[in-house]
C-alpha cells in the first residue's frame, strides 16, 4: 500500500505549497490565551465535590485511617488486587478477600477491585490511570463491577493542563470521570452500562 | 464515501420527516436537553472563547502542516510498535481492514463507535468476506438491531423511544428477557448481559480514533459506557481507522481538545472514560496494533480553502443541537453518517457533489449562524454552506429545492435579526456566483426558490411583506 501513501502525502504537498515557516516554528507562534488554572485554593474540596456530581462516593480519610477506610468500603467477597499495591492499605482487610494479580479472563468473577492512581483533576474531578505497579493492567479496573481507587492529595492537579504535564504518554492512560454511564435511551442517566457500576473514591489526606 | 441507497435528496427526505410527528418530538425533546445543558457546562469556564480560539489555531496549523504531521505519526506509531497503513478511499481502507482480520482467522469484531468506519461502510464490507461486526456501543447496538441508520453524531438512536427500544430489544437481541420493560436502567442491563460474553471472547477489534499525537505516536478515544475500554484493552488484535485530519502535533495539545469536546459534546465536564496509548504495551491489552489512515476525499477538502475549515470539526455534534433545520428534519434526510449542519458542509466536500442529496445538502440550512456560535473550533459553517451553493450552482445536477428551501425560509423570516443575518451571508453568495456571470439570487435559502421559478425576483426589502401577504408562498 505504499502507493496510497505517496499519494496521500504527494497531494498534500502539492496542496499546501511552500510554506513559509517550518511546522516547528510555525507550532511554537500559536497563541493560547487560555487560563493553565481555573482554581488556585480549595483544590482538594473541589476534586470532592465534581466527583460526588457524577454520583461517585468520595470519602475523605487520614492516612492513619486508610486500611480501616479501605476494608469499610469493600462490598463483597472477592476483590481483585495489582501487584503493587502498598501493604499497609489492605492491614484491616482480611486475606480471604482479596485475590492478588488476578488474570484477566478470572477478572468477570470478581466483584471489585482496588487501585491506585497516577494524577487526578480537581476542575473536572477526573481520576488517571497510567497502570503502574498500584494500578494494574487496565482490564482490572474495567471488567469488575465496584472500582474503589485511593487518590493522595499531592495526586490532585487543579485542572486539565497541569495532569497533562505530569503524565507521561508512552504508558497507556486511563481517564475516569465518574462510573460507566449512557445517556442513549431518551437522554435518561444509566451507570454501569459495561464498565464499573460504583465508583468509590478515598482521598487521602493528612493533618 | 457512499450515499445510502437510494436516498432522495434533502428536501424530500426531510418533508418525509417533518411529516413523522413522533419522530419531531423525539428528536425535540433530546436536542433541546443537551442544548440547555451544554450551555451549562460552557458557562462554568470563563476562558471558554480562548480555548475555542486555540482550538481553532491549533487545528489550522495542523491542516496547514498535514504532511509533516502525518509522517511524524507514522514514525511515532511505528517505533511504539504499531503497524500504519494508509488508505486513498473507502474500498482500500475496507480491504485492509478485511484483510487484517481474516489474517487473524476470526469471523467476529467488536467494534467502538466510529463515525470513519460508518463513512466507509466497513462492517457491510466486512459482512460481505464473512465477518460478523458487533457494534457495542448501545447506541449503534440499537441501530444495528433495528437494521436502521445513525441519526445523530453523538446520540445515534436519538429517533428511537424506550418503547421502540424495548420492541427492538425483544424481538431482536438473543437472550433478552421476554418481559423486558421500557425502564432505561432495565435496557441497558440487557444489553450488558448481552455484550459481555463478546467482549470477553473477541480476538479482534476495530475502533475510530478522536485524537492523534504526532509527537508522541498516541491515540485517544473518548466514550462513556467503557464498552471502548472494553474493546481497547481485551482483545490482542486492535484495528483504528482514522480520517487524516485527526491528527494533532503534540501531547499538551490535548489539554485544549480534552476541555473543548466533553463539555460541546455530552455537555459534562469530562466524559466518564478517556483511553490514550501508544503502540503495544506488553503485558497489558493488545499485542498486535494496526493504524489505518483513512484520505476518502479528505485532501479534496483540504484543497478548497474556504471549505477546509470543514476539517477543524472533531465531531461534537453541538452543531446539530442548536440546528432548526436538524431538529425538524432529523439525521436521516441528510444522507450519510454526519447530520445536521456539519454534515452539510462535511458530505458534498468529501463525496464530491456529483449526486442530487449532495448538491441539495448546502440548502439544508436556514442560515441563522447558530452552528457556528456551538462549534467549539469556530468552523463557520454558514460561510461554507453559501460557499458549496455556489459550487453546486456551477456544478451539481438540478434539483428541487422549493418546498425545504421555504420551509427553512419560513423560519428565517419570522425573526428580523435571522433575516438579516440571512442577507448579510447571502451578500457573499452573490458575490461568489456573479463571479462567474450568473444571475443575482435571493438571499439565503430563498435563492433555491429562483433556482426553480422564472419569476421576477422581488427585491430583498420588500420580501417580508410579500411572505406574509401569501403565508410563506402558499397563497398566490
Ligand atoms: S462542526 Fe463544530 S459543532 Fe459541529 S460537530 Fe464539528 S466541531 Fe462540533
Amino acid at each position: 500500500m505504499s502507493g496510497a501513501r505517496e499519494d496521500i502525502l504527494g497531494r498534500v504537498e502539492r496542496i499546501l505549497g511552500t510554506r513559509p515557516t517550518s511546522a516547528a516554528e510555525a507550532y511554537a507562534a500559536i497563541e493560547r490565551p487560555y487560563r493553565r488554572r481555573h482554581h488556585d485554593d480549595g483544590i482538594l474540596e473541589l476534586f470532592a465535590e465534581r466527583v460526588a456530581d457524577y454520583r461517585a462516593t468520595v470519602r475523605r480519610v487520614t492516612e492513619a485511617g486508610l486500611p480501616d477506610a479501605v476494608a469499610d468500603a469493600l462490598t463483597g467477597s472477592r476483590h481483585g488486587v495489582p501487584p503493587g499495591l502498598p501493604a499497609a492499605w489492605l492491614a484491616a482487610t482480611p486475606p480471604s478477600r482479596l485475590v492478588h494479580d488476578p488474570a484477566v479472563a478470572d477478572l468477570d468473577g470478581l466483584d471489585g477491585v482496588v487501585t491506585g492512581c497516577a494524577v487526578a483533576i480537581a476542575e473536572t474531578g477526573t481520576i488517571v490511570l497510567d497502570h503502574g505497579p498500584a494500578q494494574g493492567v487496565r482490564a482490572l479496573g474495567l471488567v469488575p463491577d465496584r472500582h474503589l481507587v485511593v487518590v493522595a492529595a499531592g495526586q490532585v492537579a487543579a485542572d486539565v493542563p497541569e495532569a497533562l504535564e505530569r503524565l507521561d504518554p508512552a504508558r497507556p492512560l486511563t481517564f475516569v470521570s465518574g462510573p460507566s454511564a449512557t445517556s442513549d435511551i431518551e437522554l435518561n442517566r444509566v451507570e454501569g452500562v459495561h464498565g464499573p457500576r460504583v465508583l468509590h473514591v478515598l482521598l487521602v489526606v493528612d493533618g | 464515501m457512499p450515499t445510502y441507497l437510494g436516498m432522495p435528496p434533502f428536501p424530500k427526505a426531510a418533508r418525509d420527516a417533518v411529516a413523522d410527528r413522533r419522530l419531531r418530538a423525539n428528536l425535540a425533546h433530546a436536542t433541546g436537553t443537551i442544548r440547555d445543558r451544554r450551555l451549562a457546562a460552557v458557562a462554568e469556564l470563563d476562558d471558554w472563547a480562548a480555548l475555542r480560539e486555540a482550538g481553532r489555531r491549533i487545528k489550522d496549523h495542523t491542516l496547514e502542516h498535514l504532511d509533516h504531521y502525518l509522517r511524524l505519526l507514522e514514525e511515532r506509531v511505528t517505533e511504539a510498535g504499531g503497524v500504519v497503513h494508509w488508505a486513498r478511499d473507502a474500498d482500500e481502507a475496507n480491504r485492509i481492514v478485511v484483510d487484517l482480520v481474516k489474517a487473524t482467522g476470526q469471523t467476529e469484531v467488536v467494534k467502538v463507535k466510529s463515525m470513519a468506519t460508518q463513512e466507509i461502510g466497513l462492517n457491510e464490507a466486512l459482512a460481505a468476506d464473512g465477518v460478523t461486526a458487533h457494534e457495542t456501543d448501545l447506541a449503534e447496538l440499537i441501530v444495528q438491531l433495528g437494521d436502521d441508520r445513525p441519526s445523530h453524531i453523538l446520540v445515534p438512536a436519538i429517533h428511537r423511544n424506550r418503547a421502540e427500544i424495548r420492541d427492538l430489544f425483544r424481538r431482536r437481541m438473543p437472550g433478552a428477557p421476554p418481559d423486558l420493560s421500557d425502564e432505561p436502567a432495565e435496557l441497558a442491563e440487557a444489553a450488558r448481559r448481552h455484550l459481555r460474553a463478546k467482549f470477553l471472547s473477541a480476538r479482534v477489534a476495530v475502533s475510530g480514533v478522536n485524537f492523534a499525537v504526532a509527537e508522541t505516536g498516541t491515540l485517544v478515544v473518548l466514550e462513556s459506557e467503557g464498552n471502548g475500554r472494553m474493546c481497547l484493552t481485551l482483545p490482542e488484535t486492535l484495528i483504528s481507522v482514522m480520517g487524516i485530519e485527526k491528527v494533532l502535533p503534540a501531547w499538551r495539545d490535548l489539554e485544549v481538545f480534552l476541555q473543548l469536546l466533553p463539555r460541546s459534546s455530552t455537555a459534562e465536564r469530562m466524559n466518564p472514560y478517556t483511553s490514550t496509548w501508544t503502540g503495544v504495551t506488553p503485558g497489558d491489552g493488545p499485542g498486535d496494533f494496526h493504524l489505518v489512515l483513512l484520505d476518502n476525499g479528505r485532501t479534496a477538502t483540504l484543497a478548497d480553502e474556504v471549505g477546509r475549515q470543514a476539517l477543524r470539526c472533531i465531531r461534537c455534534s453541538a452543531c446539530l443541537n442548536v440546528c432548526p433545520v436538524y431538529a425538524r428534519a432529523g439525521g436521516h434526510a441528510y444522507g450519510s453518517p454526519y447530520p445536521g449542519p456539519i454534515g452539510a458542509i462535511l458530505s458534498p466536500q468529501i463525496r464530491g457533489i456529483g449526486s442530487p442529496v449532495d448538491a441539495s445538502l448546502p440548502y439544508a440550512s436556514s442560515l441563522c449562524g447558530a452552528c457556528f456560535e456551538a462549534c467549539p473550533v469556530a468552523i463557520d459553517l454558514p460561510e461554507v454552506l453559501v460557499h458549496l451553493r455556489a459550487r453546486a450552482v456551477e456544478n451539481g445536477p438540478r434539483h428541487p429545492l422549493v418546498d425545504t428551501a421555504m420551509a427553512a425560509a419560513g423560519w428565517t423570516l419570522r425573526s428580523p435579526g435571522r433575516l438579516a443575518l440571512a442577507q448579510r451571508v447571502a451578500s457573499s453568495s452573490r458575490r461568489l456566483v456573479g463571479r462567474r456571470g450568473r444571475i443575482r439570487r435571493l438571499p439565503g435559502p430563498l435563492r433555491a426558490w429562483t433556482d426553480t421559478r422564472d419569476a421576477p425576483v422581488p427585491p430583498p426589502e420588500s420580501f417580508r411583506a410579500w411572505w406574509r401577504r401569501t403565508d410563506g408562498g402558499r397563497r398566490p
